[in-house]
């Protein structure tokens, strides 16, 4: 049921980065689908225990691992989180240029600017 | 817990739509404000808080950035759609895409199954109807991350010692991106495209940096 | 850029030793609590940013220039590529953990993980900056409708 609403939640931004007029639009859509994944990867990563895989002192592993989740996804998407905003920046930096560019942030204008 | 998690991401849709959706871009801008937020939430209560700090403050800088782009413009709307076509083409897409991903997610295990366990060869009681362990190397990881690396937070080892090269790639990654962004964003010459046909401006060496 | 009100300001020059305290206290105890280098560094980015839209471009840049930003940006990613190295001059593969570290008796100090501290102050340096310098440049740029592009930009 949540792998449904998080492929459903990807297939959302999917839709307005295919079929939005707008350069904001696109880049609003690009980060609605880049939260699903990150979303699905940990949800991957649930466990048993729901604990942050952090351990107290004195504590043995097999205690840890038992109440634990995966750690390995939580490190992917935490690269993958900065990463992203790294991206959300160049593409508003191309939508601003664009907007210098052609006077608006609509894509059908701006087919029609360029002749 | 997964009701909770349900209804986040119940939260999570309606905003997703409201921002597509939405006329005014700045409504648009906070409806993801609010999608961020939530997911921050979830991770919260999928036992991630190294992950919940980040995806917080870069919610948060994002939205900083976007409204920066879209305030004190001339456009504020959309207009819409694009033309019929198009749609046909996107809800087209979108089928297909559910298709291919319905098949996939049968394939996945139930929502927290077996769980970690901290012996690495040992082999793991799949629920049915799952043909893979998605954690498997994370039981090596947990059960001899504190021993070896000497950190107590099993991400932040995994991060920087037993995948210190994938975070050697995010920071070039990180570095790549926004040089990219610096670069377009240069002081140019102060030519107006006058011409309808957008030939008066002088090509940039922005332009090439975009298709990165 | 402008600046904005007395009151943010005010604020902001409170609030700001804080972000930067719980920003360096996630890099320093990253690996012993939740944190680490990335959360740290875009917690010193954003107390950075807050720098820049209270106070406006032109006072933040008094404060901390944008030359002396894109510089440290690059000794961040360089330091964390030097790390690497020692990793592989020292110990004899790229990225091997080569300060002291591993009995486990001592495994919640802050120095017994071997290249990881290091590593996460490397790294936030490297993030911060780098948000640092794009939101810099972002915010610098004034756009009119219609074409004309201003940049305060020197190059």
């Amino acid at each position: 049921m949540v792998y449904c609403l998080i492929i459903l939640l990807f297939a959302v931004g999917l839709y307005g980065v295919v079929s939005q007029r707008n350069v904001i639009k696109v880049v609003i859509s690009l980060v609605i689908m880049e939260h699903a994944l990150n979303l699905l990867l940990v949800v991957l990563g649930y466990g048993k225990g729901g604990a942050a895989p952090i351990r107290v002192p004195g504590e043995s592993p097999a205690a840890l691992a038992s109440r634990a989740v995966d750690p390995f996804p939580q490190a992917m998407v935490l690269t993958a989180i900065v990463i992203g905003l790294g991206v959300t920046v160049l593409m508003v930096a191309i939508a601003l240029r664009l907007y210098q560019r052609y006077g608006t942030y609509d894509i059908a204008e701006m087919r029609r600017l360029r002749g | 817990m997964t009701d909770f998690l349900t209804v986040l991401l119940i939260f999570m849709l309606v905003s997703a739509v409201a921002a597509i959706h939405m006329r005014s871009l700045l409504s648009a801008v906070i409806a993801l404000g609010a999608l961020g937020f939530a997911s921050a939430l979830s991770f919260l209560a999928l036992g991630a808080p190294d992950v919940a700090i980040p995806q917080v403050l870069v919610d948060v800088v994002t939205l900083v950035i976007l409204i920066r782009a879209t305030l004190g413009r001339d456009v504020k709307t959309t207009s819409g759609l694009r033309d019929t076509s198009g749609i046909a083409l996107s809800v087209a897409l979108l089928i297909l895409f559910g298709i291919f991903a319905i098949q996939a997610a049968r394939h996945l295990p139930p929502l927290g199954h077996a769980g970690m366990h901290a012996e690495a060869n040992k082999p793991v009681s799949l629920p049915p109807g799952a043909d893979f362990d998605p954690a498997a190397p994370s039981h090596f990881y947990i059960e001899k991350g504190p021993e070896v690396t000497g950190s107590a937070n099993t991400v932040t080892a995994v991060l920087l010692d037993f995948r210190g090269y994938d975070t050697l790639g995010e920071a070039t990654v990180l570095f790549t991106a926004l040089v990219g962004a610096v670069v377009l964003l240069r002081k140019r010459s102060r030519s107006v495209p006058s011409l309808p046909s957008g030939a008066g401006a002088p090509s940039s060496p922005g332009e090439g940096g975009a298709a990165s | 850029m402008n600046g904005m009100s007395t009151v943010v300001k005010t604020v902001a020059r409170w609030v700001i030793g804080f972000i930067l305290l719980v920003g360096l206290w996630l890099v320093a105890y990253g690996h012993l609590s939740p944190g680490g280098g990335f959360p740290g560094g875009v917690v010193i980015a954003s107390g950075f940013i807050l720098l820049v839209l209270a106070h406006g471009g032109r006072s933040a840049d008094r404060v901390f220039p944008r030359p002396v930003a894109r510089v440290l940006d690059s000794v961040g990613a360089l330091s964390f590529l030097f790390l690497a190295l020692l990793g592989l001059w020292v110990g004899g593969e790229f990225f091997r953990n080569t300060i002291q570290k591993g009995s486990p008796g001592r495994l919640h100090e802050v120095f017994n993980a071997g290249i990881i501290p290091f590593a996460n102050l490397a790294i936030a340096v490297k993030v911060s900056m780098s948000f640092v310098v794009a939101f810099g440049v972002i915010a610098a740029c004034r756009l009119r409708a219609g074409g004309a592009f201003e940049s305060e930009e020197e190059d």
